[in-house]
């Protein structure tokens, strides 16, 4: 008897502790992402909250719209360019700048992680803001500095195929110090004796970073890639203040078409979307733990 | 002789990591510094072809707009609010949970972990309509208790504080409990102390994601009123008041300014604190 009321004394108290947390976490996040999924089977829209028996369920009618709609595809077209461009190359940017902050040869180290980490700190609104007169094609900074040089600089924002690779340069510059951060933490927790044995053994500057490096900081780039791809997949601050998804919808993202047709009030349609965009964060989290996984522990 | 030749070839690589990474620094800092100056000029010097980086004339009058023209004082009591309130909930409630899953026995637990490892990524976006339904059935749309709340008690910050109490070791514990301490005094004056590295990550992170939240706010906040400051900036910025870069970039420093004097005071935590969460 004694210890029956023990274990649930014990059980008693753990809920406890958990139970603040549980509540809203299945009242605002746990039953939302259900909820997200069954409202992407119906028609709802905004005028249904006044009267909720006017849903109908229409199965996968909003997922065979959103194949169907030139938006939605035009959407996940730049989406798909921005995750796929940005990406590696915020990891690259980011790679080398921790490779040099790390050679041992670089003083004033923390200014350099401080300085490069922070927009990463900073409102993307802000930021966004700040870049727009940056980019002004008569009067801003990028078109005076390039005119140093010679060049008339475009209209970044305004012309259809500098708008978008636009943004993504402005992304990796506002998130290369993320990466920066955990690399150089990778990087720390290499062995410096394995450096050693390699130089004895005659490896030289690049050989080191290929073979020993770079496959020593796979689970880093894994978390790197995996962090970076979410962040980029869900991409919409940018677009909502530098371009409004345009010119000619070249910058609308998933994310910003989501948010358009919630805007609109087509409910069920804006789920749907919101999980299809779901799906392709978890899709593309499997392809790179599959592509990074340490071949040695397969 | 070759270990001349290797010093100089050291040499020779300190210069150009030094001009290499410089420069980049410059790229990082420049667009902050230009905000910063060009917050003090007038509209006239502001568009003025080629550019200024020092003002001329310095001026505050950008500023007070701010205060004259928009309500910049709600907005930032309403970011501070929402972000004090989230911050303090989440150490809270994070570390309470997290103290459950990683010591307490209770049915359920995995069921529970589960679903917090299940929705750690799920971007913001996915939720949104269901949540402001859910909002506006609650009578939370356009409320400040409407921003918080949602945010109050976020997956992410169990994870952590979990996996940092994991490591705590259950004799500390066990001593404690043989000494007649109840479940809550062991959390408050044995586990709290010891997790002040993951609380101050937890706090720092969960502050700026709240300060620079931005969908959530835009989506739920439909009155100037309730506004936080990066909806309002945002909204002015695409609004009518989209050409007045005086306002613009002042606007900006008020969003910016707080979170980089908290970055720089406390960068030593936020960088440890980071790269340990991220090669957990």
């Amino acid at each position: 008897m004694p210890a029956r009321s023990g274990t649930l004394a014990r059980a008693v108290t753990g809920w406890a502790f958990a139970l603040p947390f549980a509540a809203l976490f299945l009242v605002f996040t746990a039953g939302p992402v259900v909820a997200s999924l069954a409202m992407s089977v119906t028609d709802i829209r905004s005028a249904d909250l006044l009267d909720p028996l006017g849903v109908n369920v229409v199965a996968f009618d909003n997922y065979a719209r959103l194949f169907a709609d030139p938006k939605f595809v035009q959407a996940a077209v730049n989406t798909a360019v921005f995750v796929v461009v940005g990406v590696p190359l915020t990891m690259a940017l980011a790679l080398l700048v921790a490779l040099g902050l790390n050679s041992g040869l670089v003083r004033f180290r923390t200014l350099f992680r401080v300085g490069y980490y922070l927009p990463v700190v900073t409102s993307i609104v802000a930021i966004s803001v700040v870049w727009r007169f940056l980019l002004q094609p008569d009067s801003g900074l990028f078109n005076e500095l390039l005119g140093l040089v010679g060049i008339d600089g475009p209209s970044w924002l305004d012309d259809r195929p500098f708008a978008l690779p636009t943004l993504i340069v402005m992304a990796a510059w506002r998130n290369l110090g993320f990466a920066m951060v955990i690399f150089l933490a990778g990087l720390q927790a290499i062995p410096k004796d394995l450096y050693e044995a390699a130089t004895i053994d005659g490896a030289r500057t690049l050989a080191r970073l290929r073979y020993l490096t770079v496959p020593m900081l796979r689970p880093t780039m894994l978390f790197v890639a995996v962090i970076t791809t979410i962040g980029y997949v869900q991409f919409f601050e940018e677009p909502f203040v530098m371009t409004q998804g345009g010119p000619l919808d070249s910058t609308l993202s998933l994310a910003y078409h989501t948010y358009n047709q919630f805007g609109f009030g087509n409910y069920g349609y804006a789920s749907a979307m919101g999980y299809v965009l779901f799906v392709v964060v978890v899709l593309l989290s499997i392809a790179w733990f599959r592509l990074l996984r340490n071949t040695h522990e397969q | 002789m070759s270990s001349d030749r290797i010093r100089s070839r050291d040499v020779v690589a300190r210069v150009v990591l030094h001009v290499l990474l410089g420069l980049g620094l410059v790229a990082m800092v420049g667009p902050f510094v230009w905000m910063l100056l060009s917050s003090f000029k007038g509209e006239g010097e502001i568009r003025r072809v080629p550019m200024t980086w020092l003002p001329e004339d310095v001026t505050f009058a950008n500023y007070g707009d701010l205060f004259e023209r928009l309500d910049f004082p709600t907005y930032f009591t309403n970011s501070a609010v929402v972000a004090v309130v989230t911050t303090v909930g989440n150490l809270l409630f994070c570390s309470a949970a997290g103290y459950a899953l990683a010591k307490l026995p209770f049915p359920g637990k995995r069921v529970l972990f589960g679903m917090v490892l299940g929705t750690i990524m799920v971007p913001s976006i996915v939720t949104i309509v269901p949540l402001f339904v859910l909002s506006s059935n609650l009578g939370l749309v356009n409320t400040l208790a409407g921003l918080i709340l949602p945010f109050l008690a976020q997956a992410f910050g169990v994870f952590l504080m979990r996996q940092f109490i994991f490591s705590i070791p259950n004799d500390l514990l066990e001593a404690a409990r043989i000494d007649g301490a109840s479940e809550l005094r062991i959390y408050w004056q044995v586990v709290l102390p010891l997790c002040k590295p993951a609380l101050a990550t937890l706090g720092i992170l969960t502050f700026l994601a709240s300060w620079n939240n931005f969908l959530w706010p835009l989506v739920a906040a439909s009155t100037e009123d309730k506004y936080t400051l990066p909806v309002a900036l945002a909204l002015y910025a695409i609004g009518q008041n989209r050409t007045d870069y005086d306002l613009l970039l002042a606007g900006s420093v008020v969003v910016v300014l707080p979170v980089l004097v908290v970055f720089v005071l406390l960068q030593r935590h936020f960088v440890r604190g980071i790269a340990t969460t991220g090669l957990k």
